[in-house]
């Protein structure tokens, strides 16, 4: 996660200002994988691209437009990334920006990447079920001894996106990223 | 022309700023941990649906602004509306929140009894909006429904759990059931902005009677008979706790004009 101090954006800006200007063709992937490093400010082992947020890139002209989309509406989280996003196009050199967020159609933790899913677990996190094959919201795998002999202690966890479990066999407490 | 719809986005974004004002006034004395957290995550969620529905207004208001035919705007003397302006700019005669939300926190039980009410409402309105014929009523419908599905569940086993509990608990259910029924009739009250630009919404009533019906009868609590129901909320009449929510929710823009932090 970058850390903004006071005055840094715009020196970054001043800075990719005078570079070279990149080229403007074909540029959607590139622009993809500057993206990729770009992690969640809340949950630091996933990136923007794990978490579905990123829906899609758009080259008009000379400007970069990165169409996002809000995980919960209240999230905190989403101005830092959007944040985020400049920073890391403006550090590649390109400081014609627009990001537009979408509503619709609605997040949902289907988004989410494999690779996203067992990052999360490896974290300690249980990952999200599919919404079509879960099989109950209720019936959670403990991330560390894998146990579904879990219990739910509160709906709503530490952010928007998660609840609180404890695992009655190993008895970690844990949270898990709700299907949503 | 289209000041119904704008009104009506107002109204929607109103009934959730203040329940989220409301709800967060818990912040740090909820009765465990737990429950402080989850209290204050429904607000959260509350205000960023009122966001949403804010910047629609605003994007509404200076669009009627620009046409030159167009009435006079809502918000004469401030300029381009934004959702700021929309919030903390308006008096209380201008809200048009449902009464239910704006009643005080009382006791635990008050407090998830008023959002069990609302959320079963929410939860019926957005399954109905997110098929309107507004694009962005309907993605905002779409999304918030998600969230308010949590609510609904998380508010309904409370009262359960209370009115189904200890006989401190149940009397306290009772208590709360005397304080908020007589504002949930204003609800299936439609205002003309609601017929105009949304839909019936007395069209919702028996689902959310039923809904109601259902829980309560888990939590062996009474369905109160027919009482005399408050309205006036819709249309800016409020009762008297409005302006003391307003007061702090907007005295720092009041007394620090554009401030930031």
């Amino acid at each position: 996660m970058q850390k903004l101090e006071p005055g840094k954006f715009e020196k970054k800006f001043k800075e990719s200002a005078s570079l070279k200007k990149p080229p403007l063709e074909g540029l959607e992937e590139v622009i993809w994988k500057i993206l990729e490093p770009v992690t969640d400010p809340e949950i630091p082992v996933l990136t923007i691209v794990d978490l579905g947020i990123i829906r899609d890139v758009k080259i008009n002209g000379d400007e970069v437009e990165v169409i996002i989309t809000p995980t919960y509406t209240g999230c905190p989280a989403m101005d830092m990334i959007a944040m985020n996003i400049k920073m890391a196009l403006i550090e590649n050199g390109y400081t014609k920006i627009k990001i537009t967020s979408v509503l619709a159609p609605a997040w949902t933790t289907d988004w989410m990447s494999e690779d996203g899913k067992r990052k999360l677990k490896e974290y300690g996190i249980a990952p999200p079920h599919l919404r079509s094959e879960a099989p109950s919201d209720r019936l959670i795998a403990c991330p560390q001894c894998h146990s579904t002999n879990t219990r739910l202690i509160s709906e709503f966890g530490s952010t928007a996106c998660k609840s609180l479990y404890q695992c009655n066999d190993c008895k970690e407490p844990f949270d898990y990223f709700k299907c949503h | 022309m289209d000041n119904f719809l704008v009104n009506y986005t107002l109204h929607l974004a109103d009934s959730n700023l203040i329940l989220a004002q409301r709800n967060a006034e818990w912040c740090g004395h909820g009765p465990i941990l737990e429950q402080d957290i989850a209290i204050t995550n429904i607000s959260l969620d509350l205000l960023g649906t009122s966001r949403n529905f804010y910047q629609y207004a605003a994007t509404l208001i200076n669009q009627n602004i620009k046409s030159a035919e167009s009435e006079a705007p809502p918000l004469e003397g401030f300029g381009e509306a934004s959702e700021d302006a929309l919030a903390y700019l308006r008096t209380e005669r201008e809200f048009k929140n449902c009464l239910l939300v704006e009643q005080p926190n009382g006791d635990w039980a008050q407090t998830v009894l008023r959002q069990f009410f609302f959320s079963a409402y929410q939860f019926l309105l957005y399954e109905k909006l997110q098929h309107s014929t507004d694009e962005q009523l309907t993605a905002i419908a779409a999304k918030a429904l998600k969230e308010v599905t949590y609510h609904q569940r998380w508010s309904s086993e409370w009262v359960i759990r209370l009115g189904d509990g200890t006989e401190e608990s149940h009397q306290r259910m009772l208590k709360a059931i005397d304080e908020l029924w007589p504002y949930t009739g204003e609800l299936f009250m439609p205002a003309n902005y609601e017929l105009e630009a949304g839909f019936d919404v007395t069209l919702l009533k028996d689902d959310w009677m039923k809904k109601i019906t259902a829980v309560f009868e888990e939590a062996t609590l009474p369905i109160p008979e027919k009482t005399f129901m408050h309205s006036g909320g819709k249309i800016g009449v409020h009762t008297e706790h409005l302006g003391f929510i307003l007061t702090d929710l907007q005295y720092v823009q009041r007394a620090y004009p554009n401030c930031e932090w």
